[in-house]
């Protein structure tokens, strides 16, 4: 908490750029976007995680205690869309611009101005989703999925829905290709396309992911927003349209989506266990393999999520074996993670922690939905919390961790500050042990038949719904305290951190100084720091 | 390196604007495609008549067919089966009748939709005829009498004795926004 830190944080901002609010407002620098992406996701999570906790409330016991059911289903519905298209997938686009030019040795994203629209179409899309709450009808309360025929019936909310939606996709849209243009053509010299850091190649193949999905949404919901008022038929039965369509699009787009917010995480790691296991990332080019081959089979598994709809044996069978392959790239990462912490100099530092974490958590997260693949299975626990049980794994403990990681890993960077360590493995003990108390138990009840999205339940579910709802409330507060005692009091101040705070870290963003300076790599790095980069890593 | 003025990250913009374009196309693209292939593949069928493959009655088997009627969102017609249920042979042919009255004065158009109980039984349900094949259209005040042919297939599991047929009719006018 000294003021000489304070001096070194704003020396950098006095050039020709505005000040104050409107820094933020016309931001162009890719850091400075970063930042925005990154506290905008915060605030969304903290946002959807009160949603959650007023669903977990009402579920605390039997009965309808706190909430009308309609509302319950609000909540449901808008605590999916939040923490999707407001918390997670802003989250790694805010990380991807911190980020990547600071790893590619690139002076800022390709495209500024676009830059800073696609940031500055978000908070209006949340506005909207906000706002739907007190509109006659309320939110949205179809699902986060906006199932047809539910969605082409309920009242304004879910017009205040559809254009949310249709915003956050042509953000993500912007955002994706100034990823993918800055990766192509900004990378430093010498840093061939192999040569990138793991997240930079993640983040490429889910910029991919977006723009190709993304408008596939959009053109889904654009069709329930005709179908409700310009009298098309695309999915009303009785004019000749089918709901089961509306799933099938809807899916096309929502299987990619599921790795558009799982491939980054797979970047995070593989950029954190080589660090703090001080040994270059095993199988990089498996790896990297792995990670089209995964964005690849996305596209062919989609009917894995409407099994239940009724379709030939032929199609089950083959999305079935189509889901149950991706298992194989994705057990070549977490192998790959593995080896690389294999006889490695391990340390235990925070972000390390989450990385573990994510790999223990994301695995079991696999496992359950290499269970859910079987057609015949899945037919039974379709909508069951065995399901949320299965993607909060993947999902909280997967990107939410890995987030997290990736954070305690960078904030040295963005800072200038090391986070309190101490408190850092608390928020992480904490975190990890609230979260298998909340979501463990949802294995059990989704097995034993308790449907998901229904705001009262049988009463031999009350245990383990009392155990997730303690548990989901000790997570809630577990993020409070990082934001209180971590996030803020490191970016107040705190001990300096030293440009490499992390002594295995082998990529360009630790050759610049901490906190990173407003501008960066104006000129590219040296052709030799790139190649003696590259060799440490053992990237040829 | 430089930045938006690189003629070659423009490029790479224009491309992938494109290709956005392109998928947003071809979401609705989907719509021809997954309509042609449920035709193809006979899985979304309920607007043909069905072929019966087996013509074979087994006098030994009796199933309960019961007739449902339902009308859905404010269509102003009455709609009741003749007959609530009927007792027949896998096989046999039945002929069965619906008497549907438009109350409104104004004519208005609907599409039933059939759906059954068991489900399992939808697939040995075989309707040769329906009016539920076409969409119906009711001058004001009209009453009329709208007739079923069906038989079950023979091969229709053991266990199953009664089947529920339930017809939902819709109003097919303008746009149905509900609410």
């Amino acid at each position: 908490m000294t003021t000489a830190t304070h001096v070194t944080d704003h020396a950098h901002d006095h050039h020709d750029h505005p000040s104050g609010i409107m820094r933020w407002v016309t931001a162009t620098n890719h850091k400075d976007i970063g930042t925005l992406y990154l506290w905008f996701a915060f605030i969304m999570f903290l946002s959807g995680g009160v949603m959650a906790l007023c669903i977990r409330l009402e579920l605390f016991q039997p009965g309808l205690q706190y909430f009308r059911p309609e509302l319950f289903n609000q909540f449901t519905t808008l605590h999916g869309l939040v923490m999707v298209f407001g918390a997670i997938m802003p989250a790694f686009t805010g990380l991807a611009n911190w980020m990547l030019p600071l790893m590619l040795g690139a002076p800022d994203m390709a495209f500024a101005r676009m830059n800073n629209w696609s940031f500055w179409l978000l908070p209006p899309a949340a506005a909207l989703l906000m706002i739907s709450f007190v509109v006659p009808g309320g939110a949205a309360a179809a699902g986060w999925t906006l199932y047809a025929p539910l969605a082409t019936q309920m009242g304004v909310g879910m017009d205040l829905t559809i254009f949310a939606i249709h915003i956050m996709g042509i953000s993500s849209i912007m955002g994706a290709i100034n990823i993918i243009v800055t990766i192509l053509n900004m990378r430093a010299p010498g840093m061939t396309l192999m040569k990138m850091p793991m997240f930079a190649w993640t983040s490429l193949i889910t910029a991919y992911l977006l723009i190709a999905v993304m408008p596939v949404l959009a053109g889904a919901v654009t069709m329930v927003l005709t179908d409700r008022h310009f009298g098309t038929n695309f999915f009303n039965a009785a004019g000749g349209g089918d709901p089961v369509l509306y799933q099938h699009i809807f899916w096309f787009f929502g299987h990619p989506e599921v790795y558009i917010m799982a491939l980054p995480a797979f970047g995070v790691v593989s950029q954190v266990i080589p660090t703090f296991s001080r040994k270059p990332l095993f199988g990089y080019h498996s790896m990297v393999y792995a990670t089209a081959s995964i964005a690849i089979l996305s596209f062919m598994v989609w009917a894995h999520h409407m099994f239940a709809v009724g379709m030939p044996v032929t199609a089950q069978l083959f999305f079935m074996y189509a889901t149950a392959l991706i298992a194989v790239p994705t057990g070549v990462k977490v192998f790959n993670w593995i080896a690389t912490m294999w006889k490695g100099a391990m340390t235990f530092e925070t972000p390390m922690l989450f990385a573990i974490g994510f790999v223990c958590l994301f695995t079991m997260g696999g496992f359950s939905g290499v269970v859910l693949s079987i057609a015949a299975v899945d037919i039974q626990l379709q909508d069951t919390y065995y399901v949320v049980a299965h993607f909060h794994y993947v999902l909280v403990a997967g990107a939410l961790f890995s987030l997290f990681a990736a954070v305690y890993y960078w904030l040295p960077k963005w800072t200038g500050h090391m986070y309190p360590e101490g408190r850092g493995k608390v928020h992480f003990w904490w975190s990890m042990i609230a979260f298998n108390v909340t979501f463990f138990p949802m294995h059990f009840l989704g097995l034993a038949g308790m449907p998901r999205r229904i705001p009262d339940y049988a009463t031999q579910f009350t245990e383990f719904n009392t155990m997730a709802t303690v548990g989901a409330f000790a997570f809630g507060i577990a993020q409070v305290y990082f934001l209180f005692f971590v996030l803020l009091p490191t970016i107040k101040g705190g001990q300096k951190a030293p440009q490499r705070p992390w002594e295995g870290g082998q990529t360009l963003e630790w050759e610049v100084p901490s906190p990173a300076p407003f501008h960066t790599w104006e000129e590219p790095p040296a052709r030799e720091l790139v190649d003696k980069l590259s060799a440490e890593q053992k990237l040829h | 390196m430089s930045q938006t003025s690189d003629p070659g990250n423009r490029q790479i913009l224009r491309r992938l604007l494109i290709v956005a374009v392109m998928m947003f196309g071809f979401g609705y693209a989907l719509v021809p495609f997954y309509e042609k292939i449920c035709s193809v593949t006979g899985i979304n069928n309920m607007m043909k008549p069905d072929v019966m493959g087996n013509t074979q009655i087994d006098k030994t088997r009796w199933i309960t067919v019961e007739f449902d009627s339902n009308t859905r969102h404010d269509l102003p017609w009455d709609f009741i089966p003749e007959k609530k249920k009927v007792m027949v042979h896998p096989g046999e042919l039945v002929h069965v009748q619906y008497r549907v009255t438009n109350k409104s004065a104004d004519k208005v158009a609907g599409q039933a939709i059939p759906s059954y109980s068991p489900a399992l039984a939808a697939q040995y349900f075989k309707k040769l005829e329906c009016f539920c094949f076409a969409k119906q259209t009711m001058g004001g005040q009209e009453s009329r009498v709208m007739p079923v042919v069906f038989a079950i297939e023979p091969s229709l599991p053991k266990d199953v004795n009664t089947i529920t047929l339930s017809y939902t009719f819709f109003m097919v006018e303008g746009a149905t926004k509900g609410g």
